[in-house]
């Protein structure tokens, strides 16, 4: 009971970080990169004034950078993870049909990729590509395609097993059928999941690496940007670091709520919670 | 086992030779790397120079032959800012990285394991809670979580230092910062782990014979359901080598992280290409060691 009401509640944020995303222009009057150099540094004001989450550096609202900082957010999350997954899925899929050597090779890369650590790989390969959004992006699909891969490869080998595939070739249809029409529909719960758990790790991904200044850059207003900016003013006002960061857990905390709650109704026994 | 180990250890070599030349690609990739190392400004007979003395003007096979020759004799370049061979900068930041681990994987241990057997052997209030922490654990970016201890911790109390490394009051927020993270998945995997075991009959028949309860979980539950996290403590290494970047620069910690970051800022690549691979290195013989402990713990598996 208490869980349906904390899912519920994640998915209604996540609709509204939606709505935020699309919607931010409209939200607020201020703009993300104009200040009022008369209003540097306001601290909260709540709403007994016009800058209900205070003003940066720069005279800039906090709040209205928020706002449109999910957009960077959203973006980053769900296209690093839609490229990923159709990257990975695509080698996944030749693997497990080819099979022989052209699978122990890409499986053999897999590997390699594996055998780095995580948010190294991001930033070495952020550092390489040089700073923004889109390279970010592409980083994060780079450094993320190979579970999917292996995933895949695993889930086709065990479909493929089955009686109905062997069927649908025995009255003919081509790999290129079977594939789409028989496996992907039935790995497609295992990756939506998957993808579901991932989008979180992202996001806080991309405010790593922007944190560290290898990714979105000023002025755009990404949170790792804002939580990077608000260092420098960390002793004076702790706002420009505080807000951005309960945003990253908000966002990321639903998202993960959502697919956790996925996970458990595609398989009752994989609950972890 | 012997055979196994062998095994696994080519495997892990050439994976690692493997990881090695990815990392000679994906800087390759972007085209001509002198750009990436030398000064944004520097004039066009600087750039000559530096490309002859790198051999950035030989064909790309040769230098990648080159580039493996000097990795297996232990040369993994020079570093132009401080002239020095990367190795040894890399060799000198491991101590405090290894500390910094070291003491977050023992803080994940000691306050995941415990948490996960009181919430894997009952629920309710206590168990809520935990779990709504570990959720919420989870979604905390690391860098922000170290800003945040920083203002509560030095700026308005002044109990702990800002950074930098000496005594024990410099190890404890990096430790809370890069341990947080990890401590929750371990909080997660035990609790999974102990439930899931708590139910099987081997407990039931544990119990009818008379054992008292503190036997029945330390002796027979315990022993297996703690399996799983040995190989969680052993892929966190994989965390905690991503999360040095964060934690050194934020804690001014002198270790490898650091090193890392700075050197990019310096365009000093042969130092980052160093360490990338160094901790490529030992992340693959780390991962050797938890599937041979495993396996050690585990009579069920023989690898072979």
């Amino acid at each position: 009971m208490l869980k349906n009401i904390i899912d519920y509640t994640a998915i209604f944020f996540f609709i509204c970080l939606i709505a935020v995303a699309v919607f931010a222009p409209f939200l607020t009057p201020y703009t993300i990169s104009e200040g009022d150099l008369s209003n540097r540094l306001v601290p909260p004001q709540g709403l007994n004034g016009p800058y209900i989450l205070g003003t940066d550096y720069l005279g800039r609202d906090v709040l209205t950078r928020l706002l449109y900082g999910t957009r960077i957010s959203l973006l980053v999350g769900v296209a690093s993870v839609f490229g990923a997954g159709l990257a990975g899925t695509a080698v996944g899929l030749v693997a497990a049909w080819r099979r022989g050597a052209v699978d122990s090779i890409l499986m053999r890369i897999v590997d390699v990729q594996l055998s780095f650590p995580f948010f190294l790989l991001v930033l070495f390969i952020a550092a390489v590509l040089g700073p923004s959004l889109k390279n970010v992006i592409i980083t994060l699909m780079i450094a993320t395609w190979a579970p999917y891969a292996r995933l895949v490869r695993g889930e086709t080998l065990s479909i493929r097993e089955n009686e109905f595939i062997e069927a649908s070739e025995a009255v003919g249809a081509s790999a290129f059928r079977i594939v789409f029409r028989h496996i992907l529909p039935n790995a497609a719960h295992i990756l939506i999941v998957y993808s579901s758990l991932e989008i979180g790790r992202l996001i806080i991904s991309e405010a790593a690496v922007s944190f560290l200044g290898y990714g979105v850059q000023p002025p755009t207003p990404s949170w790792g940007v804002m939580i990077s900016e608000g260092r420098t003013y960390l002793y004076t006002a702790w706002w420009l670091t505080f807000y951005p960061g309960i945003m990253i857990i908000l966002t990321t905390v639903s998202v993960n709520l959502i697919g956790e709650r996925l996970r458990e109704s595609s398989d009752p026994r994989k609950s972890l919670r | 086992m012997l055979a196994f180990i062998i095994r696994r250890l080519l495997f892990t070599v050439l994976i690692a030779l493997f990881a090695i030349s990815a990392v000679f690609f994906i800087i390759r990739m972007t085209g001509d790397p002198t750009y990436l190392m030398v000064p944004m400004d520097a004039s066009k007979t600087v750039i000559e120079n530096f490309r002859h003395k790198m051999g950035f003007d030989k064909p790309l096979f040769s230098q990648y032959v080159d580039y493996m020759w000097n990795f297996m004799h232990g040369d993994l370049g020079t570093s132009l800012r401080y002239n020095e061979p990367a190795l040894n900068l890399v060799i000198e930041a491991l101590p405090a990285t290894a500390l910094l681990t070291l003491s977050a994987m023992a803080m994940s241990i000691v306050i995941g394991v415990p948490l996960g057997i009181i919430t894997g052997i009952r629920s309710g209030g206590l168990d809520r809670v935990i779990t709504a922490l570990v959720v919420l654990a989870q979604g905390v970016p690391n860098f922000w979580l170290g800003l945040m201890m920083i203002f509560v911790f030095s700026v308005k109390f002044h109990i702990l230092p800002t950074g930098g490394m000496g005594s024990i009051k410099h190890l404890i927020m990096p430790t809370i910062v890069m341990g947080f993270y990890t401590s929750s998945r371990i909080t997660r995997v035990t609790k999974s782990s102990v439930s899931e075991h708590f139910q099987k009959e081997y407990i039931q028949t544990a119990r009818a014979k008379g054992l008292r309860e503190s036997t029945v979980l330390l002796k027979h539950c315990l022993r297996n359901a703690l399996m799983p996290v040995v190989t969680l403590v052993g892929l966190s290494v994989g965390i905690y080598m991503g999360g040095v970047v964060i934690t050194e620069t934020i804690f001014s910690w002198p270790g490898m992280g650091r090193l890392i970051v700075q050197s990019i800022e310096m365009r000093d690549f042969p130092v980052v290409i160093a360490a990338v691979s160094f901790i490529v290195v030992m992340f693959s013989f780390i991962n050797l060691m938890t599937d041979i402990a495993y396996a050690w713990i585990d009579p069920r598996i023989r690898y072979d």
